[in-house]
C-alpha cells in the first residue's frame, strides 16, 4: 500500500520519472510489465508450475555531438523511482562514453496511445480455473485407457509503455498463451502431440486435447519401418510455421545486402523483386491481423543486423516479405534501408503464409495422396548452409504412412535436410491457412503465427531416427 | 591480482530480511519445504561490425522467488518489489498454486536429503571483473578485432562481439541453509565473412566461453591467443573458399575438442540428464534412449570412452559451491571403460532413484544439478560440466592424424542437432581439413557429419593426452518449460573417430 503523501508508482510515473531525471539530449523509455501463469505436467500428474511477475525498465540515452549522436541503453528490474534514476544515470552515463552510431536518425515523434493512461494487465492462477480441473478428469482418463500424457500450459499478459523526450507515449498489451501435450501409450512405443496458440484460455479444452491424443495414438496401431529417402509428404500448418519463421528470421537486410543470405543476389545487393517462390506464395506480417494481434510500434533495446534503438516508436503496418512469389521486403531498420535503397519494412511481431487457391485442412490434403507420408511436427531444427538457407531437424511425434489417401499406420522418425525457400517453390498443394503455432519456437519466440498445410513431393528424409 | 568477492551492492541489498519473511510465511501456512532464492544477474553485450560499434546494452535481473512443497505438491511463485509485504505476497501465491496442484499430484514430491550449509558464501575464480573494465576500452577491443580480419584479403566483412555475465545468488530454505555465491563468466567472439564468384563463407573464433574474468579478453599467459586466431582466420577462409566440395562417404575422423565439445553436450549431456530419462521433459526438449534400466550395462561407447559430470572444475561455466536447492557441488562418473554407470540428479530425482548414491546415502542424495537462470524461473535439473576424460599418456593431435590414411580434421563448432532421445544427429563445423596417409592437405567445404550416439562414441578408437585437453562450453543451453537458459563447459581432448558418415550439404539441398 502507498503512502497518501507519495504518488502512487504506476509503470506511467516510471516513465515520466526516468525522461525528467536524464540529463541526455533525448531519452526513450520503455517499461514492460510481465505476469505469467503456468502449469506443467508428466506421467499424469503436475509437476512444476508458477506464477510470475516483473517489471522491467529500459533506459536509451542518446547525446548529440559535432560528429553526430551516441547511445547507450541499460535494462533492469525496477519497481521504484530509485531504481529508476539508477538506470538513467548509467544510460546517461553509457551515451556520454559510447563512440557515435552508425545507425543514427531523428528520432520519432509526438504519438500518444488513446489507452496511455491504462494500468497493465495481468494474468494469474485463475486462468486455469476451467482448465485445471479438466486437465485433472484427462489424467484420470489417460491413465484408464493406457495412455501418459506430459504437457505444459502457459499464459502471459506483457503491457509496454514506451515514452520519450521527443513526445511519444505509446502503450500495447499483449497476451500471448499456448498449450501442447505429448501423449504416449504406456510402453513408450507410440507417441503424438498436439498444441496451439491462445490468448486467454477460454478455448482451451483438456478433454479434447487427450481426445485427439487418443485418436493419434490409434493411428500407430500398425508399425511401418521405412528407409531414408525423398517422399511425397504432407506438412500441416504447425510445421509449416516452424520452417516459415527460420525464412524471416534470416530475413535480414543488411546481411542481404551484404552477400550472406540465401536472400543475396550474387554479385552484389539483394534478391528483393526477384521470384524466389511459386506464384500465388504470399508471405506476410501485419500487427491487425484477426488473432495474431501484436505490437503496432518498433520497440528496441539495442541496436544490431536487425533493430535500431533510434527506431524506436515507428508505427508498423502490414507488410509483405513474398508478394505472389516475389521477395517483397527484408527485414530493415531505417539504417539498412538507407544502405539498400530499399523500404522501411522492420520485423514484426507475426507472420502468415497464404497462398492462392489453398483450400482445405491437413486432412484433405492427406486425401490426395497415394503414398507418401503425414509429419505432425518437427524438430531440432538449425540451419545448416546460408546460402541456400538448408535446415535440418527431426520428425518427432507423431509420422504416418498414408495409402490411398488414409492413414495406415506409424512410421519411424527421420532426420530432414531441407530448405524452407526452396519448398515454397516446390510444393504441389496448399490447405487453407489456420492458426498454427510452431512446436519449435512457438513456446519462447514467435507463437503467432496463421499458415496452410502443404504438401511437399519429394521431402529429404535424409536418415531414420529410432527415436520414439 | 584476483579481486574475486562477492560485490557489496549485492550484499547491501534486503535478501536476507525478505528470506525470513519468506519462509516464515510460507512455514505458518503448512509449507513442509520452503525455499527462497534471491538473486541480481548482470548482463552486458557488445556488438561490432566492420570496425563500427554497433550496439551496447545493460540489463539487469533482480528479484525473487519462493518454491514450496505444501500438501505434497510444488507450488512457485516469484516477484520483484523488494518489500517485506511483497515477500508474504510471493510466498502465499506459492503456497495457493501448490493447493491448485495438490488436487493433481497423487505421488507427493519427495526430496533426498542433504546437510544444512549455515551461511556459506562461495565466489567463481576470475581475476578481473568485466563490468569495471570501460565499455569503450572493450569496444576499442572488438573493432581493433574486426579491422584485423579485414585486413586479410578473402575477408569482406567482419563482426566481434562480447557478452558478459555477473551472478549474484542468495538461497536459504527452512532446514536452514543458506548459500551466498557469485559467478562470473563472459564470451568473446568473430567472425569473417568472404566470398569467391560462387560462394559465400565464414570462419569464427574457436574460443570457447569461460567461468573466466576479463583477463580472458586481454590474453597473456594461460589465456585464449586472440593474435594468433586473428592472424590464422583470414589465410583459412580464403583456403576454404577455394576448397573442393566434399566427396560423401564414410571417412575417419579427428575431432578437435572445439567441435568435439558440442557433439558432448548434445549426445552424452542432455541424454543422462535423469529427468530427461525419466520424462519429465518429454513435451519439450525430449526423452534420452539412455534409460534407467540400462544404468551398468549400456555400451555407450568404446572402452577408452570416460566421462564426468562436474560441477567443481575451475573456470567451469556451471561450476558453483552450492546448486539452487542447497546442494553441496560435486564431480562424478557418467560413463566409465565405455559403459553408463551414472546420471544427473536433482533432489527430487535423487530420491526418485535413491540407490543411485550407494550405500552411504540411502535416502539417496542429489549430485548437484539443480539450477534457475533467474529469479523468475523455477530451479530444475540441469546439466553439469560433462567431460570425456583424456587418456594420461595419450597421443598428441598430430599423433592422432597420422594414424589416419583417408580421413578428415575437424575444427571449430557451427551447427547442430540430435533428436528427441538423443540418438541421431548431424554437426557441421568451422573447418575439415582432408588428411591423407597421416598428414593434412588442405580444406574441404560443405561437409556435414551423420551418426548416432551409440555408433559414434562406440567407433572412438583413441583419446589424446592431457595436452590435448581443452575446456570448451556453450553460454545458452536451452530447456525446460518456460525455457531457461544455462551455460555450461565440456572438457575433451582430441580424438579419433573410424568410420564415420560424412554429408555434402550442397548435395543434401538438392543443388
Amino acid at each position: 500500500m502507498h503512502s497518501p503523501t507519495q504518488p502512487r508508482v504506476t509503470p506511467q510515473s516510471l516513465v515520466e520519472h526516468a525522461l525528467a531525471a536524464t540529463i541526455a539530449d533525448e531519452c526513450v523509455v520503455v517499461v514492460r510489465d510481465r505476469t505469467s501463469a503456468n502449469l506443467r505436467w508428466a506421467g499424469n500428474t503436475l509437476t512444476t508450475n508458477g506464477v510470475m511477475h516483473g517489471v522491467d525498465v529500459t533506459v536509451v540515452s542518446f547525446i548529440h555531438r559535432a560528429d553526430g549522436t551516441s547511445t547507450g541503453s541499460v535494462s533492469g528490474s525496477a519497481t521504484d523511482q530509485a531504481q529508476v534514476s539508477a538506470l538513467v544515470t548509467a544510460a546517461d552515463a553509457a551515451a556520454r562514453a559510447a563512440s557515435v552510431a552508425e545507425d543514427a536518425a531523428e528520432l520519432v515523434r509526438d504519438r500518444t496511445s488513446p489507452d496511455w493512461d491504462d494500468e497493465p494487465v495481468r494474468t494469474g492462477i485463475h486462468t486455469y480455473d476451467a482448465f485445471a480441473p479438466a486437465l485433472g478428469e484427462a489424467f484420470g482418463r489417460a491413465e484408464a485407457g493406457g495412455r501418459v500424457l506430459y504437457g505444459f500450459v502457459n499464459h502471459e499478459l506483457t503491457t509496454t509503455y514506451l515514452g520519450s523526450t521527443t513526445g511519444l507515449r505509446l502503450r500495447h498489451v499483449q497476451p500471448t498463451g499456448h498449450y501442447g501435450c505429448t501423449g504416449k501409450t504406456a510402453d513408450l512405443s507410440q507417441s503424438a502431440w498436439v498444441g496451439g496458440a491462445t490468448r486467454d484460455f477460454s478455448d482451451v479444452d483438456a478433454l479434447a486435447m487427450d481426445a485427439e491424443l487418443e485418436q493419434r495414438l490409434g493411428w500407430g496401431t500398425r508399425r511401418v519401418d521405412l528407409p531414408a529417402g525423398r517422399y511425397d509428404t504432407v506438412l500441416p500448418p504447425s510445421a509449416v510455421a516452424d520452417l516459415m519463421i527460420d525464412a524471416y528470421w534470416y530475413a535480414g537486410a543488411r546481411v542481404a545486402h551484404e552477400g550472406q543470405s540465401v536472400y543475396s543476389r550474387r554479385g552484389g545487393g539483394t534478391r528483393v523483386g526477384e521470384r524466389i517462390a511459386r506464384e500465388g506464395v504470399h508471405l506476410l506480417s501485419d500487427p491487425s491481423y484477426a488473432g495474431l494481434e501484436c505490437s503496432p510500434f518498433v520497440v528496441a533495446s539495442s541496436s544490431g543486423n536487425e533493430s535500431s534503438v533510434f527506431d524506436n516508436g515507428l508505427p508498423l503496418g502490414r507488410t509483405d516479405w513474398v508478394r505472389d512469389g516475389e521477395l517483397a521486403a527484408l527485414l530493415q531498420t531505417r539504417h539498412s534501408a538507407a544502405m539498400t535503397g530499399l523500404p522501411v519494412t522492420p520485423a514484426i511481431d507475426n507472420l502468415v503464409l497464404d497462398v492462392d487457391g489453398g483450400t482445405g485442412s491437413t486432412q484433405d490434403l492427406v486425401a490426395g495422396v497415394e503414398r507418401g507420408l503425414l509429419v505432425t511436427c518437427l524438430w531440432y531444427i538449425r540451419e545448416v548452409d546460408p546460402q541456400t538457407l538448408l535446415l535440418t531437424g527431426l520428425t518427432r511425434d507423431g509420422v504416418y504412412l498414408v495409402e490411398g489417401g488414409e492413414i495406415t499406420g506409424a512410421v519411424n522418425n527421420f532426420r530432414w535436410n531441407e530448405s524452407p525457400v526452396d519448398l515454397l517453390g516446390r510444393f504441389s498443394h496448399a490447405g487453407a491457412t489456420e492458426p498454427s503455432f510452431s512446436r519449435e519456437w512457438g513456446d519462447d519466440y514467435f507463437s503467432r503465427t496463421a499458415t496452410p498445410a502443404l504438401r511437399v513431393p519429394d521431402f529429404n528424409m535424409s536418415s531414420v531416427s529410432q527415436a520414439m | 591480482m584476483s579481486e574475486a568477492g562477492l560485490d557489496p551492492t549485492f550484499t547491501a541489498l534486503p535478501h536476507r530480511h525478505l528470506g525470513d519473511t519468506a519462509l516464515a510465511r510460507a512455514r505458518d501456512l503448512g509449507a513442509t519445504h520452503a525455499e527462497f532464492r534471491f538473486e541480481r544477474v548482470r548482463y552486458q553485450h557488445l556488438g561490432v561490425r566492420d570496425g563500427v560499434l554497433q550496439g551496447a546494452s545493460d540489463a539487469e535481473d533482480l528479484g525473487f522467488a519462493v518454491r514450496v512443497v505444501h500438501r505434497g505438491a510444488w507450488g512457485f511463485a516469484s516477484g520483484v518489489v523488494l518489500t517485506p509485504e511483497e515477500a508474504v505476497r510471493v510466498a502465499e501465491t506459492a503456497v495457493q498454486v501448490a493447493q491448485l496442484a495438490a488436487a493433481m499430484t497423487p505421488r507427493p514430491v519427495e526430496l533426498a536429503p542433504e546437510p544444512t550449509y549455515d551461511d556459506v558464501v562461495w565466489v567463481s575464480s576470475y581475476e578481473v571483473d568485466p563490468f569495471t573494465v570501460p565499455v569503450a576500452e572493450k569496444a576499442a577491443v572488438l573493432i581493433d578485432w574486426t579491422e584485423r580480419l579485414r585486413a586479410g584479403a578473402a575477408v569482406d566483412h567482419a563482426s566481434a562481439s562480447l557478452q558478459q555475465v555477473d551472478e549474484h545468488k542468495y538461497y536459504a530454505d527452512l532446514s536452514g541453509t543458506r548459500t551466498t555465491q557469485r559467478r562470473i563468466r563472459l564470451q568473446p567472439a568473430f567472425e569473417a565473412m568472404g566470398s569467391s564468384d560462387d560462394v559465400f563463407d565464414s570462419m569464427a573464433s574457436t574460443a570457447p566461453p569461460v567461468g573466466r574474468g576479463y583477463e580472458y579478453v586481454a590474453g597473456g599467459p594461460g589465456q585464449w591467443d586472440w593474435d594468433a586466431e586473428l592472424a590464422e582466420v583470414p589465410e583459412l577462409l580464403a583456403e576454404k573458399l577455394a576448397a573442393p566440395s566434399v566427396e560423401p562417404g564414410d571417412y575417419d575422423l579427428v575431432i578437435h575438442p572445439s567441435n568435439l565439445w558440442l557433439t558432448i553436450h548434445e549426445s552424452i549431456g542432455h541424454a543422462t540428464e535423469l529427468d530427461r530419462a525419466l520424462g519429465y521433459e518429454a513435451n519439450y526438449a525430449g526423452t534420452s534412449f539412455a534409460t534407467y534400466d540400462k544404468l551398468g550395462t549400456l555400451q555407450y561407447g568404446s572402452p577408452v570412452m570416460n566421462v564426468t559430470g562436474d560441477r567443481t572444475v575451475e573456470h567451469g561455466l556451471a561450476t558453483t559451491g552450492y546448486d539452487d536447492e542447497g546442494v553441496a557441488t560435486q564431480q562424478w562418473d557418467i560413463v566409465r571403460d565405455g559403459v553408463l554407470v551414472g546420471y544427473q540428479l536433482d533432489r527430487p530425482m535423487a530420491a526418485m532413484k535413491p540407490e543411485l548414491a550407494g550405500p552411504d546415502h540411502p535416502q539417496g542424495r542429489s549430485n548437484g544439478c539443480a539450477y534457475a537462470d533467474s529469479p523468475g524461473h523455477i530451479p530444475i535439473q540441469r546439466m553439469a560440466n560433462v567431460s570425456l576424460q583424456p587418456a594420461p599418456d595419450g597421443p598428441s593431435t598430430e599423433e592422432l592424424i597420422g594414424r589416419v590414411e583417408r580421413g578428415l580434421y575437424v575444427v571449430g563448432d557451427k551447427s547442430w542437432s540430435i533428436d528427441m532421445q538423443r540418438y541421431n544427429f548431424q554437426f557441421t563445423g568451422q573447418r575439415f581439413h582432408r588428411i591423407q596417409d597421416g598428414e593434412l592437405v588442405g580444406q574441404v567445404r560443405d561437409a556435414a557429419y551423420q551418426s548416432t550416439t551409440t555408433d559414434f562414441w562406440g567407433s572412438m578408437e583413441a583419446v589424446g593426452g592431457p595436452r590435448t585437453w581443452l575446456l570448451g562450453g556453450a553460454f545458452n543451453c536451452g530447456k525446460a518449460q518456460p525455457g531457461q537458459v544455462a551455460s555450461v563447459s565440456h572438457g575433451c581432448p582430441t580424438a579419433l573417430f573410424r568410420g564415420v558418415r560424412i554429408l555434402n550439404t550442397t548435395d543434401e539441398a538438392g543443388h
